[in-house]
């Protein structure tokens, strides 16, 4: 069986490329995205300068498009804000769970690492990172890559979103569900992280339906990372 | 919305965006991190990721939905399998927008 560390392995010998490579699942997933976002802002009347300034400053999707909801909806600018701070303060996690692998980068570096942070790129880093792949020149090549697909995607929807009609017959929809199934997979190599995948999954999922969108992310993986905890620290213990 | 508080607005959620991202990973490399909170955060990786994809696949509507008709979830099944075999993103992503798409092809739902 050949996975990805071998397949890029193999093409690794001075290419300047693998991590644009590397960044084509995510593309894949991001161009369809942004072109949703694209063309729902542009029947919020949002100017085509302005969509693609929100996904060049903000790049982080859902966010986005609750932002574009609620100025639709005539919603003030700090309500705005203030959502989107709450949708997003979820990265705050993905950023404290890179740090350790990022000791030996300068400052200036995880400030711009830090602006390219997503869900779908922090996903792929983790997978990277902790299958010892850390070269600086990999990481930013995926994150620019996968960034400037975004904006591909939201300048696409917002010129011709009108020419077409359904992304659905494509199950463009499901690019990232299926990207995350991928990247999960990979990463669960123990009974502790499948009792904390399903702990999260579970608890996200009856915080959302009983209300709790945008705090849902945050709090799962919270609960369920320190039960993880719990069990590894029990469990050491009682084998010491 | 006039498209100067637009943009106004874009600045702002850009700030608020970026201070999560960029906090921890600024601050916490310098101390030394205690083993116990290593743990922890090698831990979240696997919680952020099922934490967002659970709903997507289970809520339909904002509503749960075990149904048959609910494809995505369905969908799931052989794709998570296609994953653990080849390891590979690229292979999966297009395995499971071709059953999606196929199973919206020949399937009336």
């Amino acid at each position: 069986m050949i996975d990805d560390t071998q397949r890029e392995n193999k093409i690794r010998n001075n290419t300047w490329y693998a991590g644009i490579i590397a960044a084509i699942p995510i593309v894949i997933g991001y161009l369809p995205i942004g072109f949703a976002f694209g063309v729902i802002a542009n029947k919020a009347n949002i100017s085509i300068a302005n969509i693609l300034g929100m996904s060049l400053l903000v790049y982080a999707g859902s966010s986005q498009l609750i932002a574009v909801g609620m100025i639709a909806a005539e919603g003030t600018p700090m309500g705005v804000v203030f959502t989107t701070f709450i949708v997003n303060l979820r990265h705050l996690l993905m950023s404290a769970a890179l740090s350790p692998y990022l000791k030996n980068w300068r400052k200036s570096r995880l400030a711009l690492f830090a602006f390219q942070l997503t869900d779908e790129s922090f996903a792929l880093h983790s997978a990277r990172f902790s299958s010892g792949r850390i070269q600086v020149a990999d990481a930013f090549t995926i994150n620019v890559t996968a960034h400037f697909a975004w904006m591909m995607g939201s300048l696409l929807g917002a010129i011709a979103g009108h020419l077409v009609r359904d992304i659905k017959p494509w199950a463009l929809d499901y690019t990232l569900p299926a990207l995350f199934i991928a990247l999960l997979v990979v990463q669960i190599n123990s009974k502790v992280e499948l009792l904390v995948a399903l702990i999260a999954g579970l608890s996200s999922l009856i915080l959302r339906s009983s209300g709790y969108l945008g705090w849902n992310i945050i709090t799962a993986a919270v609960i369920a990372a320190t039960i993880g905890l719990g069990i590894e620290l029990w469990t050491k213990r009682s084998s010491s | 919305m006039d498209q100067t508080i637009i943009l106004l607005t874009t600045l702002g959620m850009s700030v608020v965006t970026y201070l999560p991202r960029a906090l921890p990973m600024l601050f916490l490399p310098d101390r030394h991190v205690s083993p116990v909170v290593k743990t922890w955060l090698k831990l979240v990786p696997v919680a952020i990721l099922t934490a967002l994809l659970v709903p997507s696949l289970i809520l339909v509507d904002e509503r749960i939905s075990l149904r048959w008709d609910n494809l995505f979830l369905w969908a799931a099944v052989p794709t998570a399998y296609i994953a653990w075999r080849t390891r590979s993103l690229l292979i999966t992503l297009l395995f499971g927008m071709g059953i999606v798409a196929l199973a919206r092809l020949f399937i009336p739902l």
